[in-house]
């Protein structure tokens, strides 16, 4: 049932896109953000809260288009590689990050993540400063596309990795790995006590979560052609704290829901009025006090009924 | 008797001056059920706390099978093949009570398959094998947070049980456990013991679940062990029935 519940979502999104191709942008992005806030998401069962993870997303972008002006110029080898990159930044930084719980670790992901953000807005002749540095497109198999038709093959290859990623993300949050991460929440003695070392789980899912939210920020430097700074403020991580918690933690698809959600309202509401922060404040307002368990709950609890 | 196979000898344990450990040494031997009494506030579940590197004491050492584990986390420790029960319970109580034990057995398998599921139709097999034993059948499916205190105490005991341990530590496994159910708790219990060859060291309050299952009895006061040996003979000792048996 849920599965025949995703499929049809996902037909819908891209028979959607075929329909309006002027959406195909906004839905690009939106893909992006939902592979970031599921990174953030994977953290948030063991109840830490990373408000640094834009950090990854940007490094990412970043690493696209220092590979590409490296003269790297495949669509897929810059993708694999820039996940790379902000994996190994990910279990780089969780090393240390791991050790921390609670207040302390989301502001350790804040602060590590502002002198990430200052180091690419101030190191004018690596990362370009504030003005960024541009994400050309790359060759799809050995062809260089003309940039429309490109984006369209860019958002239909982002749907396809969505369900994947989202594949495994999901067989991982099922294993015994993924379990044990959830009970970090719980009860770490108990944890120590049956023999499992809570900092490798925690590293583990550390990196994964630095790779997810890198496999965004490399779809959205590709789909908007330039990474700035502005990708690692603290504000977009923010943002993806907000996806996550709005979409819900119960299961995979919460955090592209989430970000759906919230990109196609932003589209929406800025043609409309203004009132964008006013409509996001609260719809979170609605979802935390009515919602605990996120857009997706709505799902789930329809199939625990069912079943 | 053969060489013990956990050894504290000399601990000195003391918490803003209180003496919970004052150089006391224990031994338990293969195939024994040791029992622990002593009043509340005694230094009981101290000394599990020091036998599983929990804290570490001043002074003295552990040795399991002869190797100082003193300094051990508790997690290499319970790698070596000891587990504990707790006296309040451990549990991952937003889980489920399978889950919770499907983990147990995992964390002694296959931890490190990420891409395979928890739930295996053999890993539930044996999860609910265990959950039969301590009577919890009824409770598989349900969260952990929501099983009445007798039931949590019960699941934490399957729990360890379900690492397959050589040692076993349990500490009050009959508190909050309903009159009625203590004696066919302690009955499935021993039972399991036996057929696992699995060595325990039990703290306990009700003097009756002492006197028909420990094999030996070892009586803490204020950090010291009072007096020690079979149950009835440690029963018969006035000094101990006036001090821990009355209140207890
Ligand atoms: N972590 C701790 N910090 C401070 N005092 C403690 C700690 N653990 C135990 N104590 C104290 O040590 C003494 C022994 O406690 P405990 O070992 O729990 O006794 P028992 O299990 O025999 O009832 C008590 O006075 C208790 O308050
Ligand atoms: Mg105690």
């Amino acid at each position: 049932m849920r599965i025949i519940l995703a499929a049809a979502a996902v037909v819908m999104l891209a028979a959607l896109a075929f329909a309006a191709p002027w959406l195909q942008f906004v839905l690009t992005l939106a893909i992006a953000k939902g592979f970031a806030a599921l990174g953030v998401a994977v953290l948030l069962r063991a109840g830490l809260i990373s408000i640094g993870h834009a950090m990854f997303f940007a490094a990412s972008a970043y690493g696209a288009a220092f590979l590409a002006r490296a003269g790297i110029n495949d669509l897929g080898l810059l993708l694999i590689l820039s996940v790379l990159v902000s994996a190994l930044i990910g279990a780089i930084a969780g090393s240390f990050l791991v050790r921390y719980r609670a207040i302390f670790f989301a502001m350790l992901n804040l602060a590590v993540s502002m002198v990430f953000y200052a180091l690419c807005a101030k190191l004018y002749g690596v990362t370009g400063g504030t003005d960024g540095l541009p994400v050309p497109i790359p060759a799809v198999f050995g062809i260089v596309f003309a940039e429309p038709v490109f984006k369209s093959i860019l958002f239909y290859l982002s749907l396809m990795l969505m369900v994947l990623v989202g594949l495994v993300v999901h067989r991982y949050l099922d294993s015994p790995l993924g379990h044990a991460l959830s009970a970090v929440h719980s009860n770490e003695i108990r944890l120590e006590y049956l023999g499992i070392p809570v900092w490798a789980v925690l590293l583990i899912a550390y990196t994964i979560s630095a790779a997810l939210a890198g496999l965004g920020g490399a779809i959205a430097g590709l789909a908007i052609g330039r990474v700035v700074p502005d990708f690692a403020f603290w504000t977009a991580s923010g943002h993806l704290v907000l996806i996550a918690v709005l979409g819900g933690i119960g299961g995979v698809p919460g955090a592209f829901i989430g970000a759906l959600f919230l990109e196609l309202l932003h589209s929406a509401a800025v043609t409309v009025t203004d009132a964008w922060n006013l409509f996001v404040g609260i719809t979170l307002i609605v979802v935390i006090m009515f919602m605990p368990q996120g857009i997706y709950g709505l799902f789930e609890r329809k199939e625990a009924q069912s079943s | 008797m053969s060489r013990p196979i956990l050894e504290a000898k000399n601990l000195r344990v003391a918490f803003n001056g209180v003496k919970a450990a004052d150089g006391a040494s224990i031994a338990i031997h293969d195939g024994e059920f040791l029992a622990i009494i002593g009043p509340n506030g005694s230094g009981k579940t101290t000394l599990l706390n020091i036998c599983t590197g929990y804290i570490r004491p001043i002074s003295g050492s552990v040795l399991l099978d002869g190797n100082d584990i003193t300094r051990m986390s508790p997690r290499a420790i319970a790698r070596r093949g000891v587990a504990r029960a707790f006296q309040i319970p451990q549990l991952f109580s937003a889980q489920r009570v399978i889950d919770n034990m499907m983990l147990a057995l995992a964390a002694k398998d296959g931890l490190w398959s990420a891409i395979r599921p928890l739930e295996t139709a053999e890993r539930r097999d044996e999860a609910k094998a265990l959950l039969e034993l301590v009577g919890l059948d009824g409770d598989t499916d349900r969260i952990s947070s929501t099983l009445p205190e007798g039931h949590r105490k019960l699941l934490d005991i399957a729990v360890a049980l379900a690492l397959k341990p050589r040692l076993l530590l349990l500490d009050e496994p009959t508190s909050g456990v309903s009159a009625l159910e203590r004696f066919p708790l302690m009955e499935a219990l021993m039972s399991a013991l036996r057929q696992r060859r699995i060595t325990a060291l039990f703290v306990e309050h009700d003097m009756d679940v002492v006197a028909r299952y420990a094999s030996r009895v070892l009586v803490w006061n204020a950090g010291n062990i009072m007096a020690e040996g079979r149950p009835d003979e440690v029963f018969g000792n006035a000094q101990v029935r006036e001090r821990v048996v009355g209140v207890a």
